[in-house]
């Protein structure tokens, strides 16, 4: 089992040289008639776009006069003399590193709890906890989320029932990003649901062997599950980071549309759609793009670096 | 009663009591969301009880007049244009290019397809601005258009990746024996490998139909006239107004807007939760 396999699929064998060559001249062109929605879309919407978002980086642009060539000032600004660029990405950074290792270990437990159940049961609640998965992204809850813990809201009210007095979360700038991270947890389901799938294809001989030598449930979860889970785990690591640094609709709606109270939800997608579209600073947005870019980009590289180490791909044994 | 069975016995239970506590607290905001829309103004804030006194149907008759003007049939009909186009384009354009990568060969496929996994990772933001200028230059800004047309480019390569997944695990056997009938690749693709590669393509079309529903940031991006307006984008106008007079109205519209959603989920729970897991798995 391998996760995220990035070769192209191996040649098929050819022919005689000349033979060979003349069917690949023959083979081509239906390949790239295939291929010719893909290519344009990736050239003209894709690359294209990546190009002339790296050259607005540069510029001052707002859209209706020529851009102004600026030189590296949007980014020295971003890095020097901005503190509400700083704020957001606190804010991003507080909210992935809470909320992604929540959620796993939530969609974790929730996998092996289920593994344990009878098939129908496991069944039925793989899909019930799979379905906030689906709804949590719309507008719709993104705005009962802001109710239940806004000011007398269910959730303070239950808190403060049993002795926890914290007020309204969504006015309060300590607590307002722990509504958007508790909106993340809640979606824990569409990892559980590859976990489960993971947990699944563990040979249930490997428990055997196991419990023959003695190992109790903690030593099999470590010793057995955690080792041929890790392919997954790192799967459901990279997938859940690089979405929780783009997280929009939620931050956008707890806080009014506006970052608050105080930017403490201003998360970084927010900032940079108010720094280009309302603001129309498009160069400045652009910057703060390509360098989300370039942050996505180290920290999966030193994930896949790092999961030499503790990623264990059983095919790949004694390699 | 001795330890030996008693530990058997609490081993049945005790994950289905987990799993039903769970499922309560995961649900709550959903019954609370059902609850509210039927809540008459004055008991959202004073009443504790979850459950209105009695069921304020008015609340969606007001949600069903729809917001500055503009029905709720048009805001669901112009979604559906959406999400139904984005289907059609995700479909076609991902399973022809995802047949290429997984089939044929030619110059360049190594790079191609190293290209088109690398942009998996490649945040939405950086392509945001200047596809949002190309489409203004082209016009296009306050139509349909930058929602539907990418679609049929395969600019999400999260489904061709998916497709061409599925593809590799078919059998070679029968597209061979449809090669040496005398089928061409265009034949071979449409008749065979696609027919196949359905339960991938139901998956793609379930998505896609499930994220242009609820997207927001591009649909707030590109229109602008209320008649051309979305679900989400009619939902959005709520965000500004934090008083809780327009709760029931307001959570009145969200139940519609989500109804979908939860159509989709009974319906196809199978594709999405089998979808979801062979992403992870299947290398």
């Amino acid at each position: 089992m391998s996760t995220l396999s990035t070769s192209a699929p191996a040649r098929a064998p050819r022919g005689t040289v000349t033979e060979g060559r003349r069917r690949v001249r023959e083979k081509q062109w239906p390949a790239y008639v295939f291929l010719s929605p893909w290519m344009l879309g990736a050239g003209v919407l894709t690359l294209l776009p990546m190009a002339v978002s790296l050259y607005l980086s540069f510029t001052d642009y707002n859209l209706f006069d020529p851009p102004q060539w600026v030189g590296l000032r949007n980014y020295a600004e971003m890095l020097a003399g901005d503190p509400r660029y700083w704020r957001s990405v606190g804010t991003t950074m507080l909210y992935v590193v809470v909320a992604v290792p929540l959620k796993l270990a939530l969609a974790l437990g929730a996998a092996m709890l289920l593994k344990n159940l009878s098939s129908r049961g496991r069944g039925f609640y793989r899909s019930a906890f799979y379905a906030p998965s689906l709804l949590g992204a719309s507008m719709s809850i993104a705005l009962v989320w802001r109710a239940l813990f806004n000011d007398g809201g269910s959730v303070p009210d239950v808190l403060g029932s049993i002795g926890i007095d914290t007020g309204g979360w969504v006015g309060n700038p300590n607590l307002a990003v722990f509504a958007v991270v508790l909106l993340a947890v809640w979606q824990f389901g569409a990892p559980m649901v590859i976990f489960l799938a993971g947990l699944q294809q563990i040979s249930p001989d490997l428990y055997e062997a196991a419990s023959l030598d003695g190992a109790g449930a903690w030593r099999k979860f470590v010793s057995v599950t955690v080792p041929m889970l890790s392919p997954v785990v790192f799967f459901n690591l990279v997938l859940e980071i690089i979405q929780s640094f783009q997280v929009f609709t939620p931050a956008f709606a707890i806080s009014g549309g506006k970052g608050g109270p105080a930017d403490s939800t201003m998360f970084y997608t927010l900032y940079l759609y108010e720094r280009g579209f309302t603001a129309s600073h498009m160069g400045y947005a652009a910057a703060m793009a390509w360098l989300l870019l370039i942050a996505i980009g180290v920290v999966t590289v030193i994930l896949f670096r790092t999961s030499r180490s503790w990623v264990f791909y059983a095919d790949e044994e004694g390699r | 009663m001795n330890a030996a069975t008693f530990g058997v016995a609490r081993r049945k239970w005790l994950p289905h009591a987990i799993a039903v506590v769970s499922l309560l607290i995961l649900l709550y905001p959903l019954v609370w969301l059902l609850a509210t829309s039927l809540k008459p103004a004055d008991e959202v804030v004073t009443s504790l009880d979850l459950w209105p006194s009695h069921l304020e149907w008015s609340n969606y008759t007001t949600a069903l007049e729809g917001v500055s003007g503009v029905s709720i049939t048009r805001l669901f009909g112009n979604t559906l244009l959406i999400a139904g186009g984005a289907v059609i384009g995700n479909v076609l354009s991902c399973s022809l290019a995802a047949y290429a990568f997984a089939r044929l060969r030619f110059r360049m496929r190594k790079v191609m397809f190293a290209f088109m996994v690398a942009t998996l990772m490649l945040p939405h933001h950086v392509v945001l601005i200047p596809q949002y200028i190309i489409f203004n230059r082209l016009g296009l800004v306050d139509t349909y258009w930058p929602l539907i047309l990418p679609k049929f480019l395969a600019t999400e390569a999260f489904f061709v990746f998916l497709i061409v997944q599925f593809m590799r695990g078919l059998p070679r056997e029968l597209e061979e024996s449809a090669r040496i009938d005398g089928c061409g690749p265009f034949r071979t693709y449409w008749s065979i490998t696609l027919p196949l590669s359905r339960p991938a393509l139901i998956t793609t079309a379930i998505f896609t139909f499930l994220w242009a529903w609820n997207d927001f940031l591009t649909q707030m991006i590109y229109l602008f006239a209320p008649e051309k307006f979305t679900v989400t984008l009619a939902l959005r106008s709520f965000v500004d107004q934090s008083s809780t007079s327009a709760y029931g109205p307001m959570f009145a519209m969200s139940v519609i807007s989500v109804l979908p959603i939860v159509l989709f989920f009974f319906v196809f729970q199978r594709y999405l939760v089998q979808g979801m897991a062979t992403s992870g798995l299947k290398g």
